[in-house]
């Protein structure tokens, strides 16, 4: 492989594969292509080898809003003194099995 | 000719073309342009080679002498070899490959298709697995060369040269002879040179949005069914072959 790849014309995909039916998306990586149809096909090629998925989305890289690192204590810090949030109050009966 | 012949003569040739395009196609791993297609090549690659095993051990039971899929890949000499001219044509650059395989998964996805419906019941089975595979060579291909045709001036440039130098080998996909006669005969094989329309139909739409056009061929070239090959042929076999002929019976 060539030592600089073009990611001028070949920008970044997000992959999202499906690994059943009634199961969500999930992320497992990026691709980079040309095109919308192209970036499938790469995803196909490098993250469905070994029978991972049943469907695939790809997604531009810049079109995702990610939450800023830096606002980390202010987003995430004060759900950890709620715990009343968790479900770990309930007796479960025996009949539900688990959740 | 008997169908028995005829049989393995056409496994042979089957297998010899997924073989050589394989091991061609597997030339490009570790020197794609990029990451993604250097996994996709050969994804590609084993998908033929995979087709050839199943075809190589089907034909050493049809002619029943005790050879194998080994035997008949690595023990053979040019001469031996049955494959299309076209899947022995050298890698050349991206455009070269990706032309290559287009022509080749064009034909053989019909041709897979109608081997379904084969009387001979190992064939159809093979042809059920293949036929998805070479579905998304076309795919493939055909989506880089819409994009190398119809991009920049030097991609446009070498997918014109790829066709112009490739397209003298297209009519050997479609000939017939004793061998396909008697399959068709037999309701064993398809007929090669019924399925030129749908290929016709297949490049033509790839061509149309690729900005290209197919060549008025007025000598193609043809022999690899009966073992006349190029050179590069015998220098393919000597690296896929090495390791046989220089440990006979080698195996791991």
């Amino acid at each position: 492989m060539t030592a600089e790849a073009p990611t001028k014309d070949t920008p970044l995909w997000e992959v999202f594969i499906r690994p059943r039916n009634g199961l969500a998306h999930r992320h497992c990586g990026s691709v980079h292509a040309a095109d919308e149809v192209l970036a499938l096909q790469a995803a196909r090629d490098v993250y469905t080898r070994r029978g991972e998925g049943v469907s695939i989305w790809v997604v531009p890289s810049n079109a995702i809003t990610a939450s800023d690192p830096l606002n980390k204590d202010e987003n995430f810090e004060p759900t950890a003194s709620k715990i009343y949030r968790h479900p770990t109050f309930y007796e479960i009966p025996e009949e539900v099995g688990n959740m | 000719m008997q169908t028995r012949d005829a049989l393995l003569e056409l496994l042979l040739r089957l297998g010899d073309d997924c073989l050589i395009l394989g091991h061609r196609v597997s030339e490009w791993c570790g020197h794609a342009p990029i990451l993604e297609e250097d996994m996709a090549l050969p994804n590609m690659g084993l998908d033929l080679i995979g087709q050839a095993r199943t075809l190589y051990t089907y034909a050493g039971e049809v002619e029943g002498k005790g050879r194998g899929e080994d035997d008949l890949a690595y023990l053979r000499t040019d001469r031996e070899y049955r494959n299309l001219l076209l899947v022995e044509r050298p890698n050349g650059d991206f455009a070269h490959t990706m032309l290559r395989q287009l022509y080749f998964a064009a034909f053989m996805e019909p041709y897979w298709r109608k081997m379904c419906a084969s009387k001979d019941e190992t064939l159809a089975g093979i042809a059920g697995k293949a036929v998805k595979e070479m579905a998304y060579h076309i795919r493939h291909a055909g989506e880089w060369v819409i994009r190398m045709g119809d991009g920049t001036e030097e991609s446009a440039r070498r997918m014109a040269d790829a066709v112009d130098a490739l397209s003298i080998y297209i009519d050997e996909l479609f000939q017939t002879d004793d061998v396909t006669d008697t399959l068709v005969a037999a309701g064993i094989a398809p007929d090669p040179s019924g399925l030129r329309a749908e290929w016709d139909r297949t490049i033509d739409m790839v061509f149309t949005e690729a900005r290209l056009k197919l060549p008025d061929v007025s000598y193609p070239q043809t022999g690899g069914r009966s073992g006349l090959h190029g050179e590069e042929l015998g220098h393919l076999l000597s690296e896929l072959q090495y390791m046989q002929r220089t440990y006979p019976g080698m195996k791991w």
